[in-house]
């Protein structure tokens, strides 16, 4: 990998750990009145599978959708006025956290009911391949998405069409507080997918060169009509599965895990693969926060200062 | 603490009928996504596990659909599974297994094997929820024959309606709602049961009927104690409590004497079930009609998750308020319906049912 990718992909990861703890700081203000899952701690993934992908490639996630939705290129602006419920955010205000979407580059939405938007990924990939085109389509989602039958029923038709989707699966080991062992057999996901007739991997999910090798492949496989991919990585969700918070009070975790998961934090471990004397990387990284801080900044003035919806707005666009 | 003076909560409530119908049959199993962890379904399942075991409480996998089949399938082999769903959305991954399963067994198959099972289901409101957490689909469920669909309104009932649910032999779906959980009510120690088949004289009155379902009950409860408080005006209110079977003759009762009907739902208007309450009482008792009949429900359209644009999205005390006003051609140019207006002005932020709630949820 050239030196300048590994900057954009630490770039990326950086960008949305500042977002996302720059959301968590504010929410106790209580101005974003909606539901929030954070993915500090995960950002690896989407940081790594979205640099494999083109502009014109899409994206669909699900309830932890911000770090998806930056790294493909969302406008970070309409993402933050939409937590605010501005008639500028990327819904209009009529999604919040969990309903985001930037058709402008390829994300095609994200939706929190568990598993509804995997079929639709393959969906457009089916589309992609009638209209013979080069898109190649990615469905984020979590370990406990796995469990749900429509994911089971979305491999099965991807596998037998051939289609140009990739399945990208973040086992946090954790749907809320329930651990995978509470819900499925000691299996490893990905040969689940595997005997569905994915080509399938696993790797880990807090080194984003690993996720960006294994992303790339699979997006050259997909692209080349070879079918439908499966990537399972493993990462560690730092905080509340849905709030601002660390709930480590609950005691669901050991605290060896908890110091482990932390100790494993994919942006802090990458400043290594930086590959800079420490003077080259101080001033990188200096450059990188204050860069990141400003646009941050003024996202959320862009949020404060945007014209708000009124009563009457939802009562529109039911149809077409 | 008495019988008489004991106060819970409508979660503390659940809690105690799951708790005690597991104590009377070991054939009570428990399961649903995070039915034993720490939130504990809003606190409704919280030591179950500890007390009955991980072969009676379950955690599951993230698979509606197959573990209500499987549920089902459990209940026909005669354990009386109680299914969870944090919010009412998720079960409609199950709806296959609950209509075409659950419901139609006992009749399909000449009554020679019956599905005694609770599906237990959240209705979200507030705090952004947005379109896929928010949706009060009980008339959905009350079209399926088959089904027996009940909403609680206080602690009380809560708890007598659970119990006669679990020890029901037919599946019923049973609908709690988000803004009612810390509701606190008097609630008997004792294992008591409330027919799954009546409706509730929650306020009597005279002037109108009121016939509420779920949350809109509370509400319409409110509004007859102020109505009464500011301009002695008295409505019926009537607690719907289910809303399959339907308790037509407790409705058609109250408007034989007030001659005007008033039904509110905290669902979609199009298909509502106040619709139907409307339709029936039309087509049984429609002389005693002295004007068209009301129907207070939301939107036809997907709640939206911006508060600013759910303000004065959901009807609430003060629509009825206003909607008894103009059945009886109430005078508003009076002190007292200043004063009702203060009475009935909300506490809180819309999109909060208290002043201690806050988000996420
Ligand atoms: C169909 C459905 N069931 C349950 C839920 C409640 N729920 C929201 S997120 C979640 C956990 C999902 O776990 P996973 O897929 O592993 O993603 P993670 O939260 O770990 O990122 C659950 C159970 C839901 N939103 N939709």
């Amino acid at each position: 990998m050239n030196p300048s990718d590994s900057v954009s992909l630490y770039r990326s990861m950086l960008r949305i750990r500042r977002v996302e703890e720059a959301l968590a700081a504010r929410y106790a203000e209580q101005e974003m009145r909606c539901p929030m899952h954070l993915c500090i701690g995960q950002e690896a993934i989407a940081a790594g599978v979205c640099a494999a992908l083109e502009r014109s490639d899409s994206v669909f996630s699900n309830h932890r959708a911000h770090g998806h939705y930056l790294a493909k290129g969302g406008n970070l602006n309409r993402m933050i006025a939409e937590l605010y419920g501005c008639s500028t955010g990327c819904c209009g205000g009529r999604g919040g956290s969990m309903h985001l979407i930037d058709l402008s580059v390829g994300f095609m939405g994200s939706t929190p009911i568990v598993g509804g938007t995997v079929p639709l990924a393959v969906g457009v990939a089916w589309a992609a391949t009638l209209k013979a085109g080069r898109e190649v389509v990615v469905a984020f989602f979590g370990d406990g998405c796995f469990e749900e039958g429509v994911v089971h029923e979305s491999m099965n038709f991807a596998a037998l069409h051939k289609l140009p989707v990739i399945f990208v699966c973040e086992d946090n080991d954790f749907s809320v507080y329930t651990r995978r062992d509470a819900r499925q057999p000691d299996r490893p996901i990905h040969e689940v997918a595997a005997a569905h007739g994915l080509r399938a991997a696993s790797g880990n999910g807090s080194d984003v060169d690993e996720v960006f090798g294994l992303a790339t492949e699979a997006v050259d496989r997909a692209r080349l009509g070879e079918g439908p991919q499966f990537l399972e990585f493993r990462t560690y969700r730092w905080r509340e599965h849905c709030g601002p918070n660390f709930d480590d009070e609950f005691d669901y975790r050991s605290e060896h895990e908890i110091k482990k998961g932390l100790s494993e934090c994919p942006v802090d471990f990458y400043k290594s693969r930086l590959a800079l004397t420490p003077g080259q990387e101080e001033s990188l990284i200096d450059s990188l926060e204050k860069e990141i801080k400003k646009e941050i900044d003024a996202a959320f003035r862009f949020a404060q200062e945007s014209a708000l919806p009124g009563v009457g707005d939802g009562l529109s666009k039911l149809y077409v | 603490m008495s019988d008489q003076t004991r106060k819970i909560a409508y979660t503390e409530a659940v809690r105690e009928a799951l708790d005690e119908c597991m104590a009377r049959d070991d054939k009570v199993i428990v399961i649903g996504e995070g039915v034993p962890d720490p939130k504990a379904i809003f606190g409704t399942t919280r030591g179950l596990a500890e007390k009955y075991g991980p072969r009676r409480v379950f955690d599951m996998p993230l698979a509606e659909n197959g573990m209500t089949g499987i549920c089902i399938g459990a209940a026909l082999r005669g354990m009386r599974p109680v299914l969870v769903h944090q919010r009412i959305d998720f079960s409609l991954l199950a709806m296959d297994q609950m209509v075409n399963n659950a419901a139609k067994w006992h009749y399909m198959f000449d009554g020679k094997a019956s599905v005694p099972m609770v599906i237990r289901m959240i209705i979200g409101r507030g705090w952004g929820q947005g379109a896929q957490h928010s949706q009060s689909l009980q008339s959905m469920f009350a079209q399926v024959p088959g089904l027996k669909v009940v909403l609680p309104v206080t602690p009380h009932d809560a708890k007598g309606m659970l119990i006669a649910a679990v020890e029901d032999d037919n599946p019923v779906i049973f609908i709690e709602h988000r803004w009612l959980q810390q509701i606190e009510d008097h609630v008997p120690r004792d294992h008591y049961r409330v027919p799954l088949n009546e409706a509730r004289l929650l306020f009597e009155g005279g002037a109108v009927t009121v016939a509420a379902f779920s949350y809109a009950a509370l509400e319409a409860l409110s509004v007859a104690k102020a109505l009464a408080a500011t301009m002695a005006i008295y409505a019926d209110v009537l607690d719907m409590r289910t809303a399959r079977p339907l308790d037509i003759e407790a409705v058609i009762r109250s408007v034989s004497r007030t001659g005007h009907l008033i039904v509110a739902d905290t669902a979609f208007h199009t298909g509502s079930i106040a619709g139907e309450v409307i339709a029936q009482v039309t087509e049984r008792a429609f002389g005693m009609l002295k004007s068209a009949p009301v129907r207070i429900a939301l939107p036809d359209f997907p709640v939206p998750t911006s508060h600013f644009m759910t303000e004065d999205w959901y009807p609430g005390p003060q629509t009825i308020a206003e909607a008894v006003l103009d059945l009886i051609d109430a005078d508003r140019g009076t002190e007292d319906y200043a004063r009702l207006c203060t009475v009935l002005q909300p506490q809180s932020r819309h999109d909060t049912p208290n002043r201690d709630f806050v988000g996420p949820f």
